[in-house]
């Protein structure tokens, strides 16, 4: 460790003031695109990287222009990752308006799949080094260290262009439109604002924002494939401390983040992953619209599962899931390994997919660290095995248990929260369970995970193990029907649908959802048990941000309206990926461009599909 | 003397320095209908709040049957008899109509926390009871969600009655109705309260439904009791006319 001497903290200070500038500028173009159009741009990491790969081009091809050159390359990137951003918003978004807010973010999340092939194809896999900023090469002398220039330059990029930003909305028509519709979207539109305008300008803004974000950093930091994710995770932190909608909150929270990394590596380099994610849930613990931001004036709260009504499977759906069932359960007879292994895998998916779709679709809490449970119900089994020597069935369930003994804790928190609140709340905690899988090396291995859970001798062969899977998959995902359809189902739904009316009708509204959130913690447990055992191992991996995401677009897959559509979903998704991934170079794209295609013809997921055209034929004249 | 359902004495609520509602005194007999109405900002909606524990007053309190409840959650209050209506009606828009008033019934019985059995199965036919006495029970097996705004409002009072109340409270029940609905809904309101001795007190804009409905009126004018009396009395008294009713009496509506 450095010697902690008055100018080591200077200049770790200035360190975080230098990136936390950047993380403004991202959380900012976050935060205004949020607040105008209410989407959760998760690919706003991905204009970002493609900031800093554009600027890379262009200023190599621009070189022997000198500073021109480089600030020409910086500058065109911006505005070519704004038009990128237009052209998102035109191609894609702007079909989703009417969609709950998820179907915007699911689509999102396609395109940063698509991004990251478009990168990968065009700049290649190696890290690029960038030119360093002409004039600008130089260092100061303070105290005794050398600290570079450019990064005293960066110091001072977010305070100018904060004053820029907050002269642009408080002195311009366009600017008044922003805070308008950041306020109450209907109204700005009910007073005849073109919204197609200001929500395409708005997404140049957004999207220029993170371009320029993303060039500033070819002379700091190489430019790499994991850009996008990592620095859109901290812009979502950044953006939720500081509070939606307001760019001096995003500011003083992105210098908070930059500070607290820098101090962090210094003093407890072990829980630098954990510790923001830490100020995270404790500002939104005391603070749950962020350090700045208020509750918007008019939160007509949509409910992402829309206001379908739950039936009983009909007897064309049961003599399906009979057969299906009876199917897998003759595979070992025909199958080979390989799909055997697959299905297993895919019936683990549907259990943590229906336990997410438990929470999100009957509670109407949209989790984004769902996997958390997953995971931690992985590790509970895996260290149920190794640590205690228990037998696997108790192993089995020690996993649920262990989840939501996590789920009763992280829940406490959450169900206090709604909406995208929520949803990052969730995150910041699954983000803390996940850094500590990740750096708690003495019980979870580290990023070298657990090895050797196999499964006892009798399920050891692979057919056993389907066998035993479909067995824990059927028995859970009847027992999730079996609550939906119960007193406490319809309450869990009851407050969702009206927490007001519910409290006024006897309904405990958070105990309900705590309760919930408890249970579909439980059961993605139970998920991630049966997978340690599947795998053989378990890793932070299992625990990680992708992992949650691939929770909510199996759940958004196959519909939010039904019980079936997470299983359907779960099937669609990991089936598509496992094949994708084993023959297709560039599956990502692919699979990118498939739930886009979704997203955008089938809004209601595959089993809305379904409904849709099943319920026309036979009888049209039912309302969809 | 009638025993007084509700009673509320000296209620007092400040936003910011600014006394919302002074010193408001009010009470409810069973089977009583009062309607509390007032211009906009008169401190109706707050009072409201306040009985309802919606709101905490900053002084007063109010006794439910003698007993004191001033400051109780909403759950609570309706535990012990407090059923409510909501100005931006809420049902539940992912149930059934039957659905609806089983899980109020359901959660009257104390048994929302059961995850096992089929609610579907439970007080079915309590709940057709109940929308028989709305005169909802041929939509029982509608959605909610495709639900007229009229028969929406009569599943929430169905809701509220699911609840057997004492004292039902409804916010500007007819708000957003068409004219014919709402003298309609408080009737059927009016006649439940009468029939089974719950006593109501109801916050309304359209006069006509005041005067048609109401035992007794009380008219509230920054945040403090202005009047207070039977119909009569109230359409006849030079002060509310002044202040509240105006010309629009002669009109029958007042907005």
């Amino acid at each position: 460790m450095t010697a902690l001497t008055p100018d080591t903290l200077l200049i770790q200070a200035l360190n975080g003031l230098a990136s936390a500038s950047s993380l403004f500028l991202v959380a900012a173009g976050l935060s205004i695109i949020f607040g105008v159009t209410r989407v959760v741009n998760f690919a706003h990491g991905s204009l970002y990287m493609l900031g800093a790969y554009i600027g890379w081009s262009l200023t190599r091809h621009l070189a022997s222009f000198g500073a021109f050159g480089f600030w020409g390359g910086v500058f065109g990137a911006a505005l070519l990752v704004g038009i990128i951003g237009v052209l998102i918003e035109m191609l894609i978004l702007r079909r989703l308006r009417r969609a709950p807010e998820l179907y915007p973010l699911l689509a999102t999340f396609g395109v940063v799949l698509i991004v990251q092939d478009v990168t990968l194809a065009v700049w290649g896999p190696e890290d690029l080094l960038g030119p360093r900023a002409p004039g600008l090469t130089g260092f100061v002398t303070i105290f005794a260290s050398r600290f570079p220039v450019y990064e005293l330059f960066l110091i001072a990029v977010g305070p100018l262009l904060l004053t820029a930003l907050w002269l642009l909305f408080r002195r311009t028509r366009f600017g008044l439109l922003v805070r308008a519709a950041t306020q109450d979207r209907e109204m700005v539109a009910a007073l005849g604002v073109d919204e197609r305008r200001l929500f395409s300008s708005v997404f140049f803004l957004g999207a220029a924002l993170a371009g320029l974000g993303g060039a500033l950093q070819l002379p700091r930091e190489a430019v790499n494939l994991n850009m996008d994710v990592s620095v859109v995770v901290e812009a979502f932190v950044v953006v939720v401390v500081g509070g939606l909608g307001s760019l001096f909150g995003a500011y003083i929270a992105a210098v908070l983040v930059g500070i607290i990394q820098a101090f962090g590596i210094l003093f407890l380099p072990k829980v630098t992953l954990v510790l923001i994610f830490l100020v995270m849930g404790v500002v939104l613990a005391v603070r749950p619209y962020g350090l700045f931001g208020r509750v918007a004036a008019s939160e007509r709260q949509r409910s992402p599962a829309g206001d379908r009504v739950l039936r009983p499977l009909s007897v064309t759906a049961r003599v399906l899931f009979g057969f299906t069932i009876l199917v897998i359960a003759s595979m070992p007879l025909f199958a080979g390994d390989y799909a055997i292994g697959l299905i297993a895998e895919l019936l683990i998916l549907a259990v943590f997919a229906a336990s997410l779709h438990f929470l999100m679709g009957l509670g109407g809490m949209a989790s984004f660290g769902h996997a958390a449970f997953f995971g931690i119900g992985a590790y509970g089994a895996a260290l149920a095995l190794k640590v205690l020597q228990w037998p696997m069935a108790a192993c089995l369930l020690a996993a649920p248990f262990a989840a939501a003994l996590a789920g009763l804790l992280a829940g406490w928190l959450c169900v206090r929260l709604s909406g995208v609140y929520l949803a990052m709340l969730s995150l910041a905690v699954a983000q803390i369970a996940w850094a500590a899988s990740f750096q708690w090396v003495e019980v979870t291995g580290g990023d070298n995970g657990l090895l050797g859970v196999w499964p006892a001798a009798s399920v050891a062969s692979r057919g056993a193990f389907l066998l035993l899977t479909l067995v824990v998959t059927v028995a859970t995902l009847a027992a999730l029907r079996v609550a939906a359809f119960s007193p406490f189902g319809y309450a869990f739904r009851a407050a969702r649908d009206a927490p007001r009316r519910a409290e006024a009708s006897g309904i405990d509204v958070r105990a309900t959802q705590w309760a919930g959130f408890v249970i579909a913690a439980g059961f993605a447990g139970i998920a991630g048990g049966l997978y340690a055992f599947a795998k053989g191992s378990v890793f932070p991996t299992y625990l990680a941000i992708d992992k949650s995401v691939d929770g909510l677009i199996m759940v958004l897959l196959g519909g939010i309206g039904s019980l079936t559509g997470p299983i359907v979903g779960a099937f669609a998704f990991g089936g598509l990926e496992a094949e994708l991934m084993a023959s297709v170079a560039f599956w990502r794209a692919i699979l990118g461009f498939v739930i886009l295609a979704l997203v955008l013809v089938a809004p209601s997921g595959i089993m809305g599909l379904f409904g849709t055209w099943f319920r026309k034929a036979r009888n049209p004249a039912l309302p969809a | 003397m009638i025993e007084k359902v509700l009673e509320a004495e000296g209620l007092v609520k400040r936003f910011q320095g600014v006394e919302a509602v002074r010193g408001v005194n009010l009470s409810v007999a069973a089977g009583e209908a009062v309607a509390l109405i007032g211009p906009n900002g008169a401190g109706k909606t707050t009072c409201f709040n306040m009985i309802g524990g919606q709101l905490k007053p900053d002084a007063g309190c109010a006794r439910l049957e003698g007993a004191d409840v001033t400051g109780m959650t909403p759950r609570r209050l309706w535990r012990r008899g407090v059923g409510r209506t909501f100005q931006i009606t809420a049902a539940f828009a992912s149930m059934t109509v039957r659905e609806n008033v089983q899980l109020a019934l359901n959660a009257k019985a104390g048994r929302v926390g059961r995850v096992f059995g089929r609610m579907s199965a439970a007080f079915r036919a309590e709940a057709d009871a109940v929308l028989d006495r709305v005169g909802m029970r041929f939509e029982a097996d509608r959605p909610c969600a495709i639900l007229a705004y009229g028969d929406l409002k009569r599943i929430e009072l169905a809701i509220a009655l699911a609840g057997s109340p004492k004292l039902l409270l409804m916010d500007e029940p007819t708000a957003g109705m068409a004219p014919g609905e709402r003298v309609q809904l408080m009737a059927l309101a009016a006649s439940l309260a009468k029939r089974d001795g719950i006593a109501v007190l109801f916050t309304e804009h359209d006069m006509d439904v005041v005067f048609a409905h109401a035992d007794r009126i009380i008219v509230l004018d920054r945040g403090s009791v202005l009047a207070e009396g039977p119909p009569d009395k109230i359409k006849a008294d030079p002060i509310v006319r002044a202040v509240y009713l105006g010309a629009g009496l002669a009109s029958g509506t007042v907005r």
